[in-house]
């Protein structure tokens, strides 16, 4: 089962940014135990466009689709038995990463 | 109630949990599940007063509901089986050998109070799947509308299949925080029976008390080494004791030192200070006692006395320090209030309990405790301010009656 593991971090209230050598550490350890599927950080909501071709004609705006204090910062993908099992990855995480993270299932 | 009705009655209390957690273990599905118990129960109901109860009642109606949830699964066989495989609650465990059926239930309970589930989804479908409590009433319980339960506990089973929450014990390490969320919920289905809000229902709800115990007794059954555990049920045994004593003929509460206490079941009491007299031995070996342990030795104490005067006071206050160590919440503060005031006066008290003001400004029982405190240093007026914000802020019928009567009789 594939969990969808985002980052959450706070425009007001962002997590530290010296974070990078615990997380490499610990997608190693994510690799080593075959709980890794995919993992990125994204670059901030301000480099986001957004495209709606659901009409006669594409259109692009400039920004992520909603405006918030919160947003996604990056996320890994990890394959996992149980939910049990996702959220203690998961819990580790966020330590590691020192931002809120939300576990969400694929379908 | 006939025979009949009493061996249904009895058969819904003892097997509901096992034959739902058996099928939830064969058919991986906990809709399957509640529907084919559910109607392996309805099906009891038409056939045994004209059969017979059957010899063992548990086994008919496990055989019952197998056959039901297999004629549901057959009726649906038009779906796609990968489908129905990625609906099915995961278990990675081997089978388990004849007879390790209490574990079942267990699994049950663990997966119903899962800590990725919200609180109110925890304890609507605890009390559907475990208690076997229908949803109306369980809305009843609650004060909430019959949809509501029921949407609560569909949107609880398709997160534990969406998300695949596990349907198992979990892990040695996890268990004591795991243990812990589970007695949470116990704790919240007993509390609202004992102190039952709104204005319409009964001040004491026994439905939900007596729900509460018998679930407590079935993890105690399946989980005796865990003081929590036991502490919990001996907290709730000695609570339910003081049932009858604890609200008057005329619908009002009846406190502690006026209760009546040859009112108070023996039978209970004895049961929880037994468990309470274990866990002071388990103490006593070293094992540093849980909240739960601490508030039944307390209720220990209360109940130990003949009459109110005979109260250790002294031993409660160390209880609640021992206590507030553990859980620095200010609500036991307040409670820790009481027992300062049997000490050392209600001026104490009263300062200790003023210091709470801006934690507990929203808490009737706050106000309740410093009116009382008032009342006794002669400050009437203070007083009955302070039972008119009680009074504006309690939700227990019993509990305003009392207020009410308090307030009125100051000078």
């Amino acid at each position: 089962m594939q969990y969808l593991v985002s980052v959450i971090d706070d425009k007001s209230n962002p997590g530290s940014t010296d974070r990078q050598p615990a997380i490499s550490a610990f997608n190693e350890r994510l690799i080593a135990e075959g709980y890794w599927v995919f993992a990125g950080g994204l670059a901030d909501t301000d480099a986001a466009t957004v495209i709606d071709n659901r009409g006669e004609q594409a259109m692009l705006s400039d920004g992520p689709f909603v405006e918030s204090k919160e947003y996604l910062a990056g996320f890994w993908i990890m394959e996992a038995p149980d939910l049990d099992v996702a959220l203690k990855l998961a819990t580790e995480a966020s330590k590691v990463c020192d931002r809120k993270i939300e576990v969400r299932p694929f379908q | 109630m006939s025979d009949v009705e009493e061996a249904i009655t009895r058969a819904h209390h003892e097997e509901w949990a096992r034959v739902v957690a058996s099928l939830t273990r064969r058919f991986g599905d906990l809709d399957i599940a509640e529907e084919a118990a559910a109607e392996a129960f309805a099906t009891a109901v038409e056939r045994w007063p004209a059969d017979g109860v059957p010899p063992s009642p548990g086994a008919w109606l496990t055989t019952t509901a197998n056959r039901k949830a297999i004629d549901r699964i057959r009726r649906e066989n038009k779906r796609d089986d990968k489908q129905k495989e990625a609906e099915r609650l995961y278990d990675d465990d081997p089978p388990e050998p004849v007879g390790a059926i209490e574990d079942e239930r267990l699994r049950l309970i663990f997966t119903c109070c899962h800590p990725a589930l919200a609180m109110e989804a925890r304890v609507a479908l605890t009390l559907r799947m475990v208690a076997g409590l229908s949803a109306p009433e369980i809305a009843r319980a609650f004060l909430v509308q019959e949809a509501t339960v029921g949407q609560r506990i569909t949107r609880a089973k398709a997160k534990i299949k969406a998300a695949r929450i596990p349907y198992r014990v979990p892990s040695a390490e996890d268990l004591p925080a795991r243990v812990s969320g589970v007695l949470a919920v116990l704790f919240l289905v007993f509390n609202e029976g004992y102190l039952a809000t709104g204005s319409g229902t009964d001040p004491v709800r026994h439905d939900l008390t007596a729900e509460a115990i018998r679930l407590a007794r079935l993890i105690r059954a399946l989980l005796p080494e865990d003081g929590e555990v036991a502490g919990l049920l001996a907290l709730m045994l000695l609570t339910e004791a003081r049932r009858t004593a604890r609200v008057s003929a005329s619908g009002e509460l009846v406190t502690l030192d006026e209760q009546d206490r040859g009112a108070w079941d023996p039978a209970l009491i004895a049961e929880g200070h037994q468990l309470v007299r274990e866990r002071l031995a388990a103490a006593a070996a070293g094992k540093a006692p849980g909240r739960y342990q601490i508030l039944a030795a307390i209720s220990a104490v209360h109940t130990s006395a003949r009459d109110t005067r005979d109260t250790d006071w002294s031993q409660v206050l160390a209880l609640y320090d021992q206590l507030v160590r553990l859980d620095p919440s200010p609500i036991i503060a307040l409670n820790r209030a009481v027992a300062v005031a049997e000490l050392d006066g209600p001026e104490v008290a009263l300062a200790a309990v003023d210091r709470l003001a801006d934690r507990l400004a929203g808490y009737h029982a706050y106000h309740a405790t410093r009116a009382d405190l008032l009342r006794r240093l002669g400050c009437s007026q203070k007083s009955r301010a302070a039972y008119d914000k009680a009074i504006e802020l309690a939700g227990n019928t019993a509990e305003i009656a009392y207020l009410t009567r308090r307030r009125d009789q100051l000078g």
